[in-house]
């Protein structure tokens, strides 16, 4: 199961995340969703630390955060 | 797995017709949060005003009612004064508040109505298409101020929570920004603080909030945050002006 899911209907793009994200490891995605728009993707999940900044930055609520459990 | 982050249940499924990048979506999950977190779902009453904002209503899943222009903290304090077990909140942008509602807010905070305003500053009409507001920063180009506004014409920006700290009767004012992590967190202390007031009955609380307009500033988000952190947050200092019970304390 993924630690990083984002709904892409309701990304718009805007790249908040990802200028937020402090591993760097955010990026718009090369396909077009049916807005129009780059959703943003996690291009390297095994870094993820489950932070969450990126899920709090976004104003579309579109980012949901897994952490594994100890 | 366990999830650490997911949508608040006070706030709708209903996509945001908001632009990309817009502050809007960000305060509306906050307060979402602290509704969520104060148990308060069942008993809150929003009041949405006119501007970008004026969708508010679908996006709570809370009871909502619309007010004319400018009108909200009126129509908030007849909801509350009738219900007075109900949270009521008014989410009011800075051409609603500081320009057509200046009246209906400095007299609400005045009589010291139990109620929360949420107030989101972001220097400019955004619906009508990006005219000059009262809060428009000397020198800022809009629609309606092509040159950049002029003080000798237009006046200076209104600092609302500055005008509104000097009425007797607040209990808390106070400016924050969501412009990065820090201060957004910092935004949904400042809006817990205030409902968790209300919920005690204690009294008028004022939050405003600096913001960003990417669509009618012409920047791109991130962009923007950086402007807002250049530019207004000099004009707007973030803090606290008013804290009567100290809760940013205890």
């Amino acid at each position: 199961m993924s630690k990083w899911v984002i709904n892409e209907n309701l990304c718009k793009g805007c790249g908040i995340c990802i200028s937020r994200c402090p591993l760097k490891i955010l990026a718009f995605a090369d396909h077009l969703t049916a807005k129009g728009v780059h959703p943003a993707a996690i291009t390297d999940e095994a870094k993820c630390t489950s932070c969450a900044i990126c899920a709090r930055s976004c104003p579309d609520v579109a980012i949901e955060i897994f952490k594994e459990e100890k | 797995m366990k999830q650490v982050f997911s949508r608040p249940q006070s706030l709708s499924k209903k996509p945001f017709h908001y632009c990309p990048g817009c502050d809007h979506g960000v305060v509306h999950r906050l307060i979402a949060e602290v509704i969520d977190e104060l148990e308060i779902k069942d008993r809150t009453i929003g009041v949405a005003p006119v501007g970008c904002s004026v969708f508010a209503y679908d996006y709570f899943d809370v009871d909502f009612n619309q007010a004319p222009h400018g009108r909200a903290p009126a129509v908030a304090t007849g909801i509350k004064r009738v219900r007075p077990e109900s949270i009521v909140f008014t989410y009011q942008g800075d051409g609603d508040l500081a320009a057509i509602g200046t009246a209906e807010i400095i007299h609400s905070a005045n009589r010291g109505e139990n109620i929360t305003v949420v107030f989101i500053n972001n220097a400019i009409y955004g619906m009508t298409g990006g005219q000059m507001a009262p809060t428009t920063l000397i020198g800022m180009k809009t629609q309606t101020s092509p040159y950049g506004r002029d003080a000798s014409t237009a006046g200076n920006p209104i600092r609302m929570s500055e005008m509104i700290a000097t009425l007797e009767s607040p209990v808390y004012v106070t400016r924050v920004t969501v412009n990065n992590p820090a201060n957004l967190m910092k935004t949904k202390k400042a809006l817990y603080n205030a409902f968790k007031l209300q919920k005690e009955g204690k009294g008028f609380s004022f939050v405003e909030v600096v913001s960003i307009c990417p669509t009618n500033w012409g920047k791109k988000p991130a962009d923007s945050h950086k402007w807002l952190t250049e530019n207004m947050l000099p004009v707007f200092k973030l803090g606290t002006f008013k804290d009567i019970h100290g809760v940013e304390k205890s």
